[in-house]
């Protein structure tokens, strides 16, 4: 029986994903020189993915993967709360990047820490104090080895800068 | 000759700051390896920024006392707790923990860390002998063969590493996808990089790496929210003293387990994709088979802690066999040592060995010496590594976050390099959620320009295509492919279904053909051995009235 489920339209996206990088493949320059083409092997990959997929997509519509069912009613709180502290970590890290070329590395890289901590282990303020303690000297200690010992010159950010 | 590479490689490596490189290494490595879902791999990425500052020997040093130290460390928490502290000790829990239980904790460990010495040191041997000789024979290939011998290592890697082939199939072909992106290296054409600035030059090999490993492992690591806050391992477990001088009797009298065992560590290493996790397994399962007293097993049997802990520490040097005799990673750790050798412009290829020999033995002799420190280290610090078990999960994860950023920063000095973590982290992530095994997505990666590489130089001296199937190592590649991609099924089928009464005799007669093809004698007379052994594997069969034995019958289920 057909049915839909989360591989099926895992697989309609990987359909599409490979439909899309196909296309682009056409862009792909050809040069007067050397004897392969730089869009072959791309185009080659692209043809085993693509059927790769297909074959996915007819696996996924005739239930071969044992996988959870569609999301239902109410059911976006229920994946929310799972992945809770994965989605979490993504936005407080994709804010720490933003954050980068303002306020450097240092500070960014310990609200980060101390933020991830607190929004995984809890906001009691034992917990605040044990989390930027953790924060302050995890974050300290690596920037000091980067920047004193391995002479690597981490982004300071605007406002350190000016200081 | 040997001695003299031998030498210089000591001259170079045994140096007070290396050493004590290496010491940091395994107990960095002991400490990942004990706490239950970090892993070796995660545990060798983290080192990895801290090695762009050293020499190549240095680092490469480093990264294998990680490596070593984090496959015997995995044993101190299947012991203690029941729990393996990684994939690769998942069999020493089934006797380590019910001795632990039984009160013999320190007798427990004390075998599993010399077992694992007497592991790494066998494949330490059989390391330095056997890879300058399969360099000799990879001097044999041609851009044909090594195209042939990337497309086995995927499809291989698909077919072991998850419950679905497609979709380590599908997995394999979007990392060769991903690294096709930015300017070609043949023609210095570029692509899809849909006018994105960053992206013309593509993306750089180890923030894709470590955001698909480490950063997608550390996310579903702390995914389950009340898991995360929890402590990693229990209290009551600091107290132990390892029983060294019983367990080294208890371990040398098992000889042959440990030897057989060690050896198939080494075989499973060579093999791609299938690590210390297949490994361990295979030999405990090798060890009830041959044992005189099958029925102990389970129950707190040194037997069973012998076989899977040598089995994975020899794995290692099996790994690191293909690694620098080919240039062609086994499994993840050694495609991040291959990262870490390209960052110093140092390339692995069959020819490395005799080209680099104060580097390629300096690895050899690192291997070596770290199982020593190993040794050394578990008996003084294990107090101390336990104790870090007490770690929170989510603490961990988060700073492990942060250090991730840091390091790739530090790789190029490139904030784009940040955000491609974090899209291969999320990417990672989907996958893991889906299904996806990332190994083959990981070996894509790292193996696309070699495939693409190859292919070009094969397109370009002929363009007859049936080179492929008429050289030997080509043909031999190939078939290996095709019947690694049959293996799921044999594997799933075995004992119910007739053909699988054929499938290893068919794998035989059909590598023989490319055997009998190769130079020399001594190849051709094996491919008759093969053909020999295939007809008597038939005759058994047809002897037997083609009669199926399913697993429970070959009492293989535990």
């Amino acid at each position: 029986m057909l049915r839909i489920n989360r591989d099926v339209i895992a697989a309609l996206f990987l359909v599409v994903f490979t439909c899309v990088f196909f296309a682009a493949s056409f862009t792909i320059r050809v040069t007067s020189y050397g004897t392969v083409a730089s869009h072959v092997w791309p185009r080659a990959i692209l043809v085993g993915l693509g059927a790769l997929c297909v074959l996915y997509l007819v696996n996924s519509l005739r239930g071969v993967y044992d996988t959870e069912p569609n999301v239902g009613p109410g059911g976006f709180l229920n994946w929310f709360s799972k992945y809770r502290n994965a989605l979490c970590c993504f936005i407080m890290y994709g804010l720490f990047l933003i954050g980068l070329p303002y306020v450097g590395i240092l500070v960014a890289g310990i609200l980060f820490v101390f933020i991830v901590l607190n929004l995984m282990g809890g906001w009691r303020p034992l917990q605040l104090v044990v989390h930027g303690i953790i924060a302050v000297g995890t974050m300290g200690s690596m920037w000091a080895i980067f920047t004193f010992a391995l002479q690597v010159i981490l982004p300071e950010g605007e406002l350190f800068r000016i200081w | 000759m040997l001695f003299e590479n031998i030498l210089a490689a000591a001259e170079a490596l045994i140096t007070i700051q290396t050493m004590a490189l290496m010491v940091l290494g395994v107990a960095a490595g002991l400490i990942a390896g004990a706490i239950p879902g970090f892993t070796i791999t995660m545990a060798v990425v983290l080192t990895l920024p801290f090695t762009f500052g050293m020499s190549p020997i240095q680092g490469l040093a480093t990264m294998i006392g990680v490596f070593v130290g984090g496959l015997s460390g995995g044993l101190m928490a299947g012991i203690l707790t029941g729990i393996p502290g990684t994939p690769s000790s998942v069999a020493t829990t089934f006797d380590g923990f019910p001795m632990a239980r039984n009160g013999r904790p320190g007798l427990a460990l004390g075998i599993g860390v010399w077992a694992s010495f007497f592991g790494g040191i066998i494949s330490a041997i059989l390391l330095i002998t056997v890879a300058p000789q399969l360099a000799r024979i990879g001097l044999e290939f041609g851009p044909w063969d090594f195209f042939a011998l990337v497309m086995f290592a995927l499809t291989i890697t698909a077919s072991l590493s998850g419950e679905n082939l497609v979709k380590g199939l599908v997995a394999g072909a979007l990392g060769l996808l991903v690294a096709t992106v930015g300017s070609d290296e043949i023609n210095g054409v570029e692509r899809f990089s849909f006018g994105f600035e960053p992206l013309e030059q593509g993306f750089s090999f180890l923030p894709v790496l470590v955001g698909l490993f480490a950063f997608s492992q550390l996310l579903s690591d702390v995914q389950d929210r009340k898991k995360a806050r929890e402590p990693l391992m229990p209290r009551g477990t600091a107290a132990v003293r390892i029983e060294h001088r019983r367990a080294l009797g208890e371990v040398l009298s098992r000889w042959g387990n440990l030897i057989r065992s060690s050896l198939i560590g080494v075989f499973t290493g060579i093999l791609p994709a299938a690590g210390g996790s297949i490994s361990n397994i295979l030999a405990y399962d090798q060890a009830k088979k041959a044992s005189k007293n099958p029925q102990g097993f389970g129950k707190g049997s040194p037997e069973g802690i012998v076989a899977p802990e040598s089995a994975n520490n020899a794995t290692a040097g099996g790994a690191l066999i293909t690694m620098m005799a080919l240039g062609i990673p086994g499994d993840i750790v050694t495609a991040i040592m291959l990262g870490a050798l390209l960052i110093h412009d140092v390339i692995p290829s069959p020819t490395f060995i005799t080209d680099e020999p104060k580097l390629a033995y300096g690895i050899f002799m690192a291997f070596f010496l770290a199982n020593f420190i190993m040794v050394a280290m578990q008996a003084i610090c294990l107090r101390g590594f336990v104790l870090v078990t007490r770690l929170r999960m989510y603490v961990l994860a988060g700073v492990i976050l942060a250090y991730c950023g840091i390091g790739i920063f530090a790789l190029n000095n490139i904030v784009f390099d940040m955000w491609t973590l974090l899209i291969f982290g999320v990417v990672g992530l989907v996958m893991k959620v889906m299904g996806f095994p990332l190994a083959p997505m990981i070996l894509g990666v790292v193996l696309g320009h070699i495939a693409e590489l190859n292919l070009n130089r094969a397109l370009s001296t002929s363009d007859d295509l049936m080179l492929f199937v008429n050289r030997p190592w080509s043909l031999f590649f190939i078939l290996l492919g095709i019947f690694s991609v049959i293996f799921p099924w044999y594997q799933k089928l075995r004992g119910f279904a007739r053909w699988t009464l054929f499938y290893p005799s068919a794998m035989l007669i059909c590598l023989a053909i490319p055997m009998s093809m190769m130079q020399g004698s001594v190849r051709p007379i094996l491919a008759v051995f093969m053909v020999v052994f295939a007809a008597w594997f038939i005759w058994r069969h047809w002897r037997a009235g083609w009669a199926l034995h399913p697993p429970e019958e070959r009492g293989l289920e535990n």
